[in-house]
């Protein structure tokens, strides 16, 4: 791969908090390595702004390996940028060319409010998790780690579901803002294994509740999570979510 | 979990939409098969005696008004969830995520759901009012006709209704983008619906999507196919 120095515009969404009324503000990187990561590119102009003594511009981050989920920018229209199966922190500036003009902004869904810049809320994620994403395990001495036994496709299906890092890109990219796709992958990943079996109808409903509290749209199936999504979760984890959630909410006697 | 919970949850309202959209595509299955009759080339005797049979059953009787609460609830819910689904996102994007990698048909679910309905008004008062309230208040009442030389029954001539009616080259172009918006609404719902109603498996679902985008063409062009014959003077 070749390597080459870039210069860019940047047209950045900045707002100082949940209540400002944000705007566009735009800027000029140079001399941006093709290796640099997308946030590496961010790093090197805050440190610009920092040493005018502006104010830098917020973006969560943690990992930078592509396993937190914290990251989550906008990039030309596209969740994560343009590259498929790739968050933020992983996409490297060899994916623009010289010259070009990137447009970076905040995830955007009434569920999701802008904190700060690019950082946004997305403890409805959290609350969604608390309501029914976990399993019931006894106490004491750790048991015997294959002691129970699982069936291989299922496990391979629910360790792909498990790869969903809560990153939000779903509902970023969503028409209907809807949650779906990683209510679905968290549902899937406990519903596949018999260690999510006791609690897996009250999950089920008690998660899909907290969903639609949280204010997340409704799925009506188009695929547009799934094309991206950067952990590369099936839809038809969503398929499965209606039919654990039918089929629990129908057979329930919890009143 | 009371039943109202259900059925006022996301998914809830999706298995109405679902439900209902699946049992309009059984009634499509009668209504296409029964209007193919027409193409028997026999001054409609098939096709009237056919329409005649159905409208004497009883079952058909109420069949005939769960359709129409299918319709009606499918509608409503529709346009429900297609509002409630734009109201997420107060704040949008400077730039469109172009595609989304989907089609824009499964996009427009609402919009194409919104042309049907204006198709199905329009049809229902082409056929439906003559039909079933002729002869009440100031409504028209079809002909009658007698296919054994005046010794046997007399049925109502939809027949000759649906020649009348096609010789309008503005309603046949309406009937016809009504035929278009109903082949992308099924292209996308009915995979969907059964993807809704929670089937999973990867084999079926690739089964379902052949067999649905089938459906919808084949279905859509056969409609589309009965004013433009008419129309043509295909049909004796
Ligand atoms: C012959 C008439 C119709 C048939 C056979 C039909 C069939 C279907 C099917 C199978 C679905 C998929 C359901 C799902 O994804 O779970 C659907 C969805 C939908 N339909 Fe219809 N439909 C018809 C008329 C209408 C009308 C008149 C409207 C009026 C607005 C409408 C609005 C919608 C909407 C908005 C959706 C998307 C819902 C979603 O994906 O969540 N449809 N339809
Ligand atoms: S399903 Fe994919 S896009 Fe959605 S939160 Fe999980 S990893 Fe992110
Ligand atoms: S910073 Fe952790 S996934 Fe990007």
């Amino acid at each position: 791969m070749e390597h080459y120095n870039m210069n860019l515009t940047l047209k950045i969404w900045r707002q100082k908090n949940v209540n400002a009324k944000g705007g566009f503000e735009t800027y000029k990187v140079t001399d941006i390595s093709s290796e640099m990561s997308f946030l590496e590119m961010i790093d090197v102009l805050n440190e610009d702004l920092i040493n005018e003594g502006k104010d830098p511009i917020a973006f969560d981050h943690d990992c930078r390996e592509g396993i937190c989920g914290s990251c989550s920018m906008y990039i030309n229209g596209k969740p994560h940028g343009p590259w498929k199966a790739t968050t933020v922190c992983q996409l490297h500036m060899r994916a623009f060319k010289d010259g070009e003009t990137i447009v970076v902004e905040p995830w955007r869904a009434n569920s999701f409010p802008v904190v700060k810049d690019l950082v946004v809320d997305r403890s409805a994620f959290d609350r969604i998790i608390q309501a029914g994403g976990y399993i019931s395990v006894n106490t004491g001495n750790a048991v015997d780690g294959n002691s129970i036994p699982v069936d291989k496709d299922k496990a391979d299906k629910s360790f792909a579901a498990a790869a969903c890092i809560a990153c939000g890109a779903c509902v970023a990219a969503c028409k209907n803002s809807s949650a779906m796709l990683f209510v679905s992958a968290k549902i899937s990943h406990l519903a596949l294994l018999p260690q999510g079996h006791p609690e897996r109808k009250s999950r089920a409903i008690n998660m899909v509740a907290q969903m639609d509290k949280e204010g997340f749209g409704s799925c009506t199936n188009i695929g547009a999570c799934e094309a991206t999504c950067p952990k590369e979760i099936q839809i038809t984890n969503i398929a499965r979510l209606n039919a654990e959630y039918l089929s629990a909410s129908l057979s329930s006697d919890k009143d | 979990m009371t039943w109202k919970q259900m059925f006022t949850s996301s998914i809830g309202q999706k298995f109405v939409m679902a439900i209902t959209g699946i049992f309009l595509i059984t009634f499509l299955v009668v209504h296409v098969g029964l209007n193919a009759c027409i193409w028997a080339n026999d001054n409609g005797e098939m096709f009237n005696t056919g329409a005649n049979f159905m409208a004497s059953m009883l079952v058909i009787r109420i069949m005939e008004v769960v359709l129409f609460a299918g319709i009606i609830i499918h509608t409503i819910q529709g346009l429900v969830l297609t509002a409630a689904n734009n109201s997420k996102r107060k704040v949008g994007y400077a730039v469109e995520y172009g595609n989304r990698g989907s089609k824009w048909y499964s996009r427009s679910m609402g919009l194409l759901g919104t042309l049907l309905l204006l198709f199905l008004i329009m049809h229902i008062y082409h056929f439906w009012v003559p039909s079933r309230l002729g002869g009440i208040a100031n409504i028209k009442p079809l002909q009658e006709i007698d296919y054994s030389n005046g010794l046997g029954k007399q049925y109502h001539n939809l027949y000759l209704e649906m020649i009348q009616v096609f010789q309008n080259p503005l309603i046949v172009i309406l009937y016809v983008l009504g035929c278009i918006s109903l082949a992308y609404h099924l292209m996308h719902g009915f995979e969907s619906a059964f993807r809704t109603i929670g089937l999973h498996n990867n084999r079926y679902l690739k089964m379902l999507r052949h067999l649905g985008r089938g459906f919808a063409i084949i279905v859509s062009a056969a409609f589309a196919m009965m004013p433009i014959s008419i129309y043509l003077g295909w049909v004796k």
